[in-house]
């Protein structure tokens, strides 16, 4: 039992970082219809940074928050290239972001080489539910738990998350009320750099992240997003949190080389059994 | 305070308008009629800035607003939503001016866009383009799809917001009488061009345009040399 309950508190843990990461598509998707697949990509540059400017003495809390920042603009500059000009189609866009996360990619080596980093996080360990959990695993759920709270509230409540959610409603009517489409679409890319940076000083100083991280995690992020629709922000933490349980059990009583397969094998599943659902938005 | 003048506009090769001019003094009502495919709605996004001009100019000394084709709802947000979001230009979310001009609004302002009603639609895409506060309201089809009832008292808002508030209005309609009713001059526009503008009282009385609407649409000919009220 108490094998059982550490895999599950674990894997509620990590798919809180999946769910962070599947969070950046939600907000791309929705307002942009582009499926980002450089999503992954903030996460590591984000660790890498974090862990460079720890390095360089600057405190916690600064270094995890310009790193996120950073993220932030680089998701800028990554809508601002996959966004293309006006009529670009979305498919187009998800090559130019795969493109893109290749490049990061290539910039990450460039930069800071191909070992993989992990900055140091919150020390010691608390007991939960009778199992012995990290406590930087306790801040990745808790920031993760306020940061889709920060989300629902700035969509549902500000002016400015309100013409975010009409510009993906309708763009012509957006427009048609003076709503700057394409800004928007960079503001949500912003946001999801934003969110993926997050993941990344979240999650590297548990689980070293590398050059070649990107992929494992934006597969993850998308396996959440797609249990969210790629629009329910809400569905996608659900899915991060089974995923990552999925994911941590398969590793314990199978092995932990499966992970990532289960992940593709249970979006294959939730992709199928949502397809009707999937045809009928796209009928919208 | 709107000047249309020599306008083209393109899409592609094909040509939607050939050299339209056009002007609306501050306060005036004017309507465009046509067949579909005449260009009036492409016009109106001409107007509107949404489609860009290949040669010629529009200048409007003022705001405009448009109630687009189709009412155009954010469908999944409420009413009140929609109408906050058409004061996006000026950053206006006071609904209380719009909630006063229409009121019917005021029990509907929690409900989803998507599940109103055509008429009721309409009603909020007439206040959402209002909370922009515009001097020029282009109105694209006021009457598309909505019962007789319903498009007698959208047409009566528009008067009194015509009358009360000084607001101009450029109805773009297929529905004749009505354009003719509610505006006291009309443009015809057939493939593009202006083929006859005028008031709509002597308009009305035209021979080439009421068998334009009743079903023999290729007069352009005739309509100029019937109509001489010009431009």
């Amino acid at each position: 039992m108490k094998e059982f309950l550490t895999y599950l508190v674990t894997g509620i843990t990590l798919g809180a970082s999946f769910a962070l990461i599947g969070s950046g598509f939600v907000v791309v998707h929705r307002v942009t219809r582009i499926v980002n697949f450089a999503q992954g990509s903030f996460a590591i540059i984000a660790a890498m940074m974090a862990a460079s400017l720890l390095r360089g003495r600057l405190p916690h809390g600064l270094a995890e928050a310009a790193a996120v920042l950073v993220c932030g603009v680089v998701g800028a500059v990554v809508g601002w290239v996959a966004l293309g000009r006006r009529g670009t189609h979305p498919l187009i866009s998800l090559i130019v972001t795969l493109g893109l996360s290749m490049l990061v990619s290539a910039a990450i080596i460039l930069l800071w080489g191909q070992d993989p980093v992990s900055p140091p996080g919150l020390r010691g360990h608390v007991t939960l539910l009778g199992v012995d959990v990290e406590r930087q695993r306790l801040l990745v759920l808790l920031v993760t738990l306020l940061a889709f709270a920060a989300v629902a509230l700035f969509f549902s409540r500000t002016y400015l998350g309100k013409a975010l959610t009409a510009s993906a409603s309708n763009p012509y009517a957006a427009r048609l009320v003076g709503i700057d489409v394409r800004r928007m679409g960079l503001l949500a890319f912003a946001l999801a750099g934003v969110l993926g940076g997050l993941a990344g000083v979240l999650v590297a100083p548990s689980n070293a992240l590398s050059f070649s991280s990107d992929l494992a995690l934006a597969l993850s992020g998308f396996a959440a997003a797609v249990f969210g629709g790629l629009s329910s922000p809400g569905r996608t933490l659900v899915g991060g949190l089974v995923l990552g349980v999925a994911g941590q059990l398969t590793a314990g009583y199978l092995n932990g080389s499966y992970q990532t397969e289960v992940a593709l094998l249970l979006m294959l599943l939730i992709m199928i059994a949502r397809s009707r659902t999937f045809v009928a938005e796209e009928a919208k | 305070m709107l000047r249309i003048d020599d306008l083209v506009v393109r899409y592609g090769a094909a040509v939607a308008l050939d050299g339209v001019s056009l002007h609306l003094d501050a306060g005036e009502m004017v309507a465009l009629v046509g067949p579909n495919g005449a260009g009036k709605s492409t016009l109106l996004n001409a107007v509107s800035g949404l489609v860009p001009a290949a040669s010629g100019s529009v200048t409007c000394e003022g705001r405009i607003a448009q109630v687009p084709e189709g009412r155009q709802m954010f469908p999944d947000m409420t009413v009140e939503d929609n109408l906050v979001l058409g004061g996006w230009s000026i950053r206006n979310r006071d609904l209380s001016e719009v909630l006063d001009l229409l009121p019917d609004l005021v029990r509907l302002r929690k409900a989803k866009a998507g599940r109103l009603s055509g008429g009721q639609q309409q009603m909020v895409a007439i206040g959402r383009a209002l909370m922009a506060k515009p001097d020029l309201l282009a109105i694209d089809e006021l009457s598309l799809g909505l019962a007789p009832l319903v498009v007698a008292e959208l047409a009566e808002h528009l008067r009194f917001l015509n009358r009360d508030r000084g607001t101009a209005i450029l109805l773009v309609e297929q529905e004749v009488s009505l354009a003719f009713d509610l505006c006291p001059r009309t443009c015809v526009l057939e493939a593009g061009r202006v083929v006859a503008a005028g008031p709509s009282a002597e308009l009305a009385e035209s021979e080439a345009v009421r068998r334009a609407y009743f079903g023999d649409l290729g007069v352009a000919g005739e309509l100029r040399a019937d109509t001489e009220v010009p431009a």
